[in-house]
């Protein structure tokens, strides 16, 4: 990984810098390396969107194949599902996932020019609806159905923050009080300023390789990629989601069973064949702290209205029953877009090595990530031993 | 000289001020509704319906989830007031068509006066104007 932070170069630098060490840590030349999967940034004109030859050029030609993926927050997960069936279709032996940003200050908004035909612009220009304006009805929401409070907000930035304060990638290392959360500025009520996740430049890699070629090379502590899902929702889908101003009808079709963001996790389960009672260590995507809350249920990690339950017990800290966020989240390290789902199995890998140091869970063999972006994109990664 | 009052975004609403509408579709194949009106295919998998009719949507319906935005949103939004005023933003379940629509409350309330479940009802506003027109946009005013 290259750190999370605010550095304004470009890109590729980043991306680079990630792939370099990643090819370093798995003993792999880039010149062995026969497939590039790149994920996207939308923000830094047309290399952005050819991300897989952007960064195969910079690392130098070495012809081999590419791919170039976007799916907004969860690009990454695409880039690693598009080298993870070409290994598994028996087409290339081994790979290289890269993602990078770099991001404007302040609000993530959409690029420039007139666009009324386009969902995201619309609900900038029409309403004056923001990310965190969506992060706050699913706030409010929960403060309503299940009892979160101020405090409990402040209590994930807290947790949050000290596993970041332990981990060299993260942008933000500094720990903070319940009172330094609590009186920070509210942005989208009931959201403060350090309940939302801010927007980074960073970048992540890893490398991808098929079991014959990790025996034959003799590759030491490698860990399976067990699944990838990128399901979609099913209609109707009845939560807002971004970037639309509204939902689907369930006046003729009732809602799926599994809403979307469980669907997505629960997808993964099924191709690892395997439940959430076998999870040792969870990343998901706190784009706020109230929606930590919200995917360790979606993730099955514990019932309907619990998760508050598991935070003030300090079940979901390191040394707790089931750590959540141990890299330190989103909070800790800000939205690279591209990069971000990369880099939670970035943190999945080193914890299931037994190589997170202070941020170390103790024992994990299996690990679920979960992430969601705009335009009913969302994935989950299931990593084991 | 009058501006001339026209739609923020063509054909999501009526611009009968005293009682105004979103227009969405229902769907003359399997019946669901959808907001936007659906101009196309039916979204509903199920449904392999391209024939829609125009129907205004319910004018009142209940908060299912609300904020404020305590900063000005970036372009392309378009601020009311310099300096900017905060706004509050309501997420309003209408009951016939079981659907969600978000907009920003009409002025007069801020964050503190709302509740999940608080009936609201459509009223139309000044989003933007130029030399010659005012872009009008819904929002959600406080019922009764």
């Amino acid at each position: 990984m290259h750190p999370w932070g605010k550095w304004g170069k470009p890109f590729v630098e980043y991306g680079v810098k990630a792939a370099r060490e990643a090819l370093a840590d798995a003993g792999v030349e880039w010149r062995e390396v026969q497939f590039v999967a790149g994920a996207n940034t939308i923000r830094n004109g047309y290399p952005g969107h050819v991300s897989g030859a952007t960064f195969a050029q910079a690392l130098g030609w070495n012809g081999c194949q590419i791919s170039s993926n976007y799916a907004a927050c969860a690009s990454g997960s695409m880039a690693i599902a598009s080298a993870r069936n070409r290994i598994m279709a028996g087409l290339c032996d081994v790979a290289l996932v890269v993602g990078a940003d770099t991001t404007p200050k302040g609000f993530l908004a959409p690029t420039g020019g007139d666009r009324p035909d386009d969902p995201d612009w619309l609900r900038f220009r029409l309403q004056g609806v923001t990310n965190p304006a969506y992060f706050a009805f699913y706030a409010r929401r929960r403060m309503e159905l299940y009892g979160m409070t101020d405090a409990d907000l402040a209590q994930v930035k807290v947790k949050n923050a000290k596993a970041g304060a332990q981990n060299p990638y993260a942008r933000y290392r500094k720990e903070f009080t319940l009172e330094d959360v609590q009186q920070s500025p509210m942005v989208a009520d009931p959201l403060r300023l350090l309940h939302i996740c801010a927007t980074s430049d960073g970048g992540a890699a890893l490398v991808l390789c098929s079991r014959e070629y990790a025996e034959k090379k003799g590759l030491a502590n490698t860990v399976r990629i067990r699944a990838v899902s990128t399901a979609t929702p099913t209609y109707p889908s009845t939560h807002l989601e971004m970037p639309d101003l509204a939902t689907d009808s369930a006046a003729v079709v009732p809602p799926p069973e599994r809403p979307f963001r469980s669907a997505v996790v629960y997808a993964a389960y099924e191709e690892a064949g395997i439940g959430p009672e076998d999870v040792d260590v969870a990343e998901v995507y706190d784009l706020s702290s109230a929606m930590e809350l919200d995917w360790i249920e979606q993730a099955g990690l514990c019932g309907e209205g619990e998760a508050e339950h598991l935070l003030r017990n300090g079940d979901t800290a390191i040394g707790g029953r089931i750590p959540v966020n141990p890299s330190g989240g989103l909070g800790a390290f800000g939205e690279a877009v591209p990069a971000q789902a990369i880099a939670q199995v970035c943190e999945l890998t080193w914890q299931l090595r037994g190589q997170a140091g202070p941020r170390q869970v103790e024992g994990a063999k299996v690990g679920v990530t979960a992430n969601q972006g705009l335009f009913g994109h969302g994935s989950s990664v299931i990593v084991s031993v | 000289m009058s501006k001339t009052k026209v739609a923020a975004k063509d054909g999501w609403f009526t611009l009968d001020e005293a009682a105004p509408a979103l227009i969405g579709s229902r769907c003359n194949g399997c019946g669901t509704y959808a907001f936007p009106a659906e101009q196309v295919y039916c979204k509903n998998p199920a449904c392999d319906s391209e024939s829609f009719e125009q129907v205004e949507l319910s004018r009142s319906g209940r908060i299912w989830s609300y904020t404020n935005a305590c900063y000005q949103p970036p372009a392309p939004y378009i601020p009311t007031t310099d300096p900017f005023e905060p706004f509050a933003l309501a997420a309003v379940e209408l009951e016939a068509e079981k659907l969600i629509v978000i907009g920003q409350m009409t002025p007069d309330v801020s964050v503190e006066d709302l509740k999940i479940g608080m009936p609201v009802e459509l009223v139309l506003d000044v989003g933007w104007e130029d030399d010659e027109h005012q872009y009008m946009v819904w929002r959600w005013k406080r019922a009764g």
